[in-house]
């Protein structure tokens, strides 16, 4: 099994540490993980914005640093979600077909691929997960309240592993945040106080930890966070996951 | 129009924009109550789906199956390519009916709900030509009061406090003022629309569905409105989109339990009204409106936009629709799903709205005739780019990333440049609020000065 790490470009420039939670808990896990250093950009943030046609170079970039591997690991739903389901404008050649089916969420990947049981780790606070939509509704990474009152999906399942974790109960559990790539700038106000509803939700019912599987939501909810100087700690799930405490 | 600046101007106003939210949230839940008992449920979606597919599919036949069956039941059948003709079809119904036709004096007609009446500036037109018109259903008659389009196409004054409809009713009902409690404004509201009604010499309704093969229709309402119109009047007329059309009778035990518990979270609609032919000595005619939705069926990307039943569930679950009202759309069928039915009129006028979405896919989730409207959206997007209408900066700044990201050694300096400047800048400049709307509301994250890259190259590197 060859195992390669995609480091999606924002996680890469911002959250370094993300990646480095990763690639440390993929190898105490026993996989051998690649880390191909020509590596940028999945090319969502423009084909999102309308330019998919412009994006064709960078998806043909991500498939040939890519196409060696049988994995493609990355912790985001997001960049999965669209590698997954919008490669299908470049020509589907046998790498572009691999990469597509071989690129895997970081906890989609743990759990189904890996099959990890156990999580041996000490997290005795007070949880909130936030839902990624493209994890949740994209990649079905979770139950959606459209269609069942049933909450349950993998992130939760992961979480509810660890030992003394309190998992928050939202009144909204999978509303948007309001990221939404260039969304964030472009209808400013209206991703500003989705994401102020979202940090509200959660103070209401006691996060100390805020949690997720995308670094993009958590970024735009952390901004949210510190500009109103709540106490509540922003992880992502993998530094949780690799033992990393608030 | 540009939704960014309208949905800012809703937004400003935190509280009103706190209490439209969990108005329409309160919505979607009672939804969530009644649909998540009944386990058939998205086997229903499925069936919706597939029975509309199949329609569209087959839309020419069964429009004229349609009129063929009407006619033997004795409705006039009239089609109309646009609102205009539309219009001009209705009119003329109105003049040459045999109890109008050359008397003298008001005209009157009493209207039940209709978006596509809405869609072709029906009401407008026909006061123009000295008819009086008045919407029936309560929501829509406040908007009419207030001169104002309807917010959200189930539920037209959503956007209205009560004491907002207090104030409209003490200028146009004399209600009096500050009378806010709703049972007091629901009796003058009744008391008004009953002296309209026995007046009436039109009723006017729109369509929920119409059964191909028996010529008939259904109209769903919660006041009754429709009944009370169109009995009570002459002449029934009954305008629909060419969308509006299902093969059979039993196909709409499948919509009619989608449709209220989808809309309102009620397992049905009050009245589920079915017309089929005129009572002895009156007219029914039937005007059917083609006004675009040809050109999108031609659209293979956008053509199952046209299999929705106009149930509004899109909009209440749209957390950017909650949040910047359905007047930020500027277009008769506001939310997620008139962000993919407007591009098709007037691509320009409605650029920004395929974008007033983070894609999220809540709609697509929620509908109940399963629309990848999400989908859509995101492919509207790249026909308002292929057609030139995205913002400048916009348009050469993703072409400028597009190829940064394509070169690993650009991208790897441009990361490096970015952060080091976001290290050594002020905060006061970084986070200027003119020129970064980002930090309007949001601090920047830290800039770290090693990348994972540069971490990776320095600790890890064989």
């Amino acid at each position: 099994m060859k195992v390669a790490l995609f480091i999606p470009c924002y996680v890469d420039q911002f959250y370094p540490n993300v990646g480095i939670n990763t690639l440390q808990l993929l190898e105490k896990l026993g996989v051998e993980v690649a880390y191909p250093t020509q590596q940028t950009c999945c090319g969502q943030p423009m084909a999102n914005s309308g330019c998919e046609q412009d994006s064709k170079e960078v998806y043909h970039h991500f498939v040939d640093t890519f196409a060696d591997y049988d994995y493609v690991v990355t912790p985001s739903g997001s960049c999965t979600y669209h590698v997954r389901k919008h490669y299908d404008i470049i020509e589907q050649t046998p790498a572009v077909q691999k990469v597509r089916k071989g690129v895997y969420e970081l906890v989609d990947f743990l759990e189904n691929i890996l099959k990890v049981e156990e999580i041996p780790i000490d997290f005795p606070y007070k949880v909130g997960l936030h839902l990624s939509c493209h994890g949740q509704r994209g990649l079905r990474q979770a139950n959606a309240s459209e269609i069942t009152g049933d909450k349950g999906g993998q992130i939760l399942t992961l979480l509810k592993k660890l030992k003394g974790i309190e998992i928050t109960q939202l009144e909204r559990n999978d509303e948007c945040c309001g990221f939404g790539g260039s969304f964030c700038i472009t209808e400013e106000a209206v991703s500003a106080r989705m994401g102020q509803d979202r940090i509200a939700d959660h103070v209401r019912h006691g996060t100390k930890v805020l949690t997720g599987g995308d670094m993009s939501c958590l970024m735009h909810l952390e901004g949210i966070v510190k500009r109103q100087q709540v106490q509540i700690k922003v992880m992502h799930i993998v530094e949780i996951l690799n033992g990393s405490q608030p | 129009m540009n939704h960014p600046a309208l949905a800012e101007k809703f937004a400003k106003d935190f509280n009103r924009t706190t209490w439209h939210d969990e108005t329409l949230w309160f919505v979607r839940q009672k939804r969530d109550r009644a649909i998540y008992p009944i386990p058939e449920f998205q086997e229903l979606r499925t069936l919706a789906s597939q029975i509309k597919d199949h329609t569209l599919s087959n839309l020419d036949n069964y429009l004229l199956q349609f009129e063929e069956n009407a006619r033997k039941n004795g409705v006039k059948v009239h089609w109309a390519a646009d609102g205009e003709e539309h219009n001009r079809i209705v009119l003329d119904i109105i003049r040459n009916a045999p109890h109008i036709k050359g008397r003298t004096g008001p005209i009157k007609m009493v209207k039940s709900k209709s978006m596509l009446t809405e869609e072709c500036h029906l009401n407008p037109f026909l006061q123009k030509n000295g008819v009086e018109v008045v919407d029936t259903d309560l929501g829509e008659r406040i908007v009419q009061f207030r001169n104002e389009p309807p917010s959200h196409i189930v539920m037209p004054a959503i956007h209205l406090k009560k004491e907002d409809v207090g104030e409209t009713f003490h200028e146009h009902l004399g209600t009096p003022k500050g009378e806010k409690d709703p049972q007091a404004l629901t009796e003058a509201a009744r008391q008004h629309l009953r002296q309209k009604f026995v007046e009436a010499d039109i009723a006017l309704t729109g369509v929920n569905f119409a059964v191909a093969e028996t010529g008939s229709f259904v109209v769903c309402t919660n006041e009754g409105n429709a009944d009370l119109g169109v009995n009570l009047a002459n002449v029934h007329i009954a305008c629909m989109g060419m969308e509006k059309l299902i093969p059979k009778v039993e196909h709409l035990s499948v919509f009619i339990r989608l449709l209220a518990r989808s809309a309102t979270g009620q397992p049905v609609t009050t009245y589920t009204s079915h017309f089929t032919k005129p009572a002895e000595g009156k007219e029914m005619h039937i005007v059917i409106v083609d006004n675009g939705r040809t050109q999108q069926l031609g659209r293979s990307d956008f053509r199952n936009s046209l299999k929705c039943i106009r149930c509004g569930a899109c909009m209440n679950t749209c957390p950017v629709y909650r949040r910047s009202g359905g007047h930020s759309y500027d277009f008769t069928v506001p939310g997620p799903i008139g962000a993919i039915l407007s591009p098709n009129i007037d691509l320009h006028k409605y650029s920004t709205l395929p974008f007033a979405s983070t894609l999220c896919g809540s709609c697509s989730d929620v509908c109940p005739v399963k629309i990848d409207i999400h989908v859509q959206l995101y492919k509207w997007r790249q026909v308002v780019s292929k057609e030139n209408e995205l913002p400048a900066v916009k348009k050469w700044g993703m072409k400028g990333l597009a190829k940064m990201l394509a070169m690993p050694k650009v991208y790897n300096l441009g990361g490096k440049v970015a952060r080091s400047a976001l290290r050594i800048l002020p905060h006061g400049m970084t986070h200027a609020k003119g020129m970064n709307p980002w930090a309007k509301a949001r601090e920047l994250p830290d800039a770290p000065k090693q990348s994972f890259k540069e971490w990776y190259s320095q600790n890890k590197k064989p």
